[in-house]
């Protein structure tokens, strides 16, 4: 499975719904995510990916879209 | 050993709608209801004090005990809204009860205040006797101001609560504690001497719904409780949304939750006494069943009792 794949199961657990957002969609706007799901969607990709997200990252802008989460992983494997 | 004899509760007279103050804040009723659950909250009177409202509260939690204030052996008050740096407001509070001369300690933890209160009356009870836990805020008094944040403004109320924790009876028998304190995130959640109160809400959600569920579940361990067998918890009102997180973590069905933020929004210390006040004026100690007391605040501090019914 792709990256891009993991990441959007991610949010579809998360999110407890088979959303199907584009890459540069803000999840929050589109209302697929709130600042509730945040907390949990770090905590999946930190399981996911063996990543540490810092509490000085957890900000939705870093975890907007699709495309920015996969940014944020690759800068910090 | 020690056991929980009665609570206590008093909020204030005046009710404070969300539509009191969206407008002004530009927020939307709908919203302050599906971020956090609230629908109203309680303010003080301006010349209202958190003395006020403790004695209040005690006086009703002593009022259902059925215990004269003479009685008390130990006072310990939490409050991060008194009126002065210090002294706190528990030896005040003490000599309106007209129990001056008994030691009245001060545990000004936050919204954590009820449960560090808790926890230490049942580790005091076998000296002291009677020990009467108040938890009073004014929060209004430190959220509103020229410029109110819409992201906490929206959050608080006011009012009191009390529990009456006794080395000799009571309905419920304390069987297991649990405390823990953080310094390292003290600036997400604080309130500097200058003020305004400063959340940094996502860091809160973040460690509050991963550490709530994992003392709950320590003291449920400790104490030889299932889930499954627990019949209320009782926890600080801080959020609709954190509290059915908390409880669907731990495995606790939701009836179980006992919640009236919707009604008072989040009273910091004071929230989880006024609800086990309300918890008990509603009948739900006569299922005799174990319940678990749980809260988490600024510091962070948090912690989790475990009661189960006492032997009669």
């Amino acid at each position: 499975m792709s990256e891009a794949a993991r990441i959007l199961e991610a949010v579809r657990t998360v999110a407890k719904q088979q959303v199907n957002p584009d890459p540069e969609e803000s999840l929050f706007e589109s209302g697929v995510l709130d600042s509730f799901a945040l907390t949990d969607l770090v905590s999946a990709l930190e399981t996911e990916f063996g990543i540490t997200v810092p509490d000085s990252d957890l900000n939705p802008r870093k975890f907007e879209s699709l495309a920015k989460i996969e940014a944020y992983i690759e800068n910090h494997k | 050993m020690a056991f929980l004899r009665a609570f206590g509760a008093y909020l204030p007279d005046r009710v404070v709608p969300n539509a009191e103050f969206a407008a002004r804040l530009g927020v939307e009723d709908s919203w302050i209801v599906q971020m956090s659950g609230i629908e109203e909250r309680r303010f003080a009177a301006d010349s209202e004090t958190v003395v006020d409202m403790g004695v209040r509260a005690a006086e009703a939690c002593l009022a259902r005990a059925g215990l004269a204030a003479e009685s008390v052996g130990l006072i310990v008050v939490s409050s991060g809204t008194g009126e002065r740096r210090f002294p706190g407001p528990a030896s005040e509070i003490g000599m309106r009860l007209g129990i001056s001369g008994i030691p009245a300690i001060d545990v000004p933890v936050a919204s954590a205040g009820s449960i560090f209160g808790l926890t230490l009356a049942h580790q005091l009870a076998s000296h002291y006797g009677e020990v009467l836990v108040i938890a009073a805020e004014k929060m209004s008094s430190v959220v509103w101001n020229d410029n109110p944040d819409k992201n906490t403004a929206i959050l608080f109320g006011d009012g009191a609560g009390a529990a009456l924790v006794s080395s000799k009876s009571g309905a419920w028998e304390v069987r297991a504690t649990a405390l823990h304190s953080d310094g390292s995130t003290a600036n997400d959640l604080s309130l500097p001497v200058d003020g305004p109160l400063r959340m940094n809400g996502m860091v809160v959600i973040r460690h509050a719904s991963q550490k709530l569920p994992s003392v709950i579940k320590e003291v449920l361990a400790a104490g030889a409780v299932l889930a499954a067998d627990v019949g209320a918890i009782l926890m600080h009102q801080a959020n609709q949304n954190l509290m059915n997180k908390v409880a669907s973590t731990v495995g606790v069905a939701a009836e179980r939750l006992f919640t009236n933020v919707a009604r008072y929004g989040n009273t910091s210390s004071a929230s989880m006494l006024i609800a086990a006040a309300e918890w008990q004026d509603a009948g739900g100690a006569s299922e005799r069943l174990p319940i678990v007391f749980a809260g988490f605040g600024a510091g962070f501090h948090w912690g989790a009792l475990l009661a189960v019914p006492a032997l009669q």
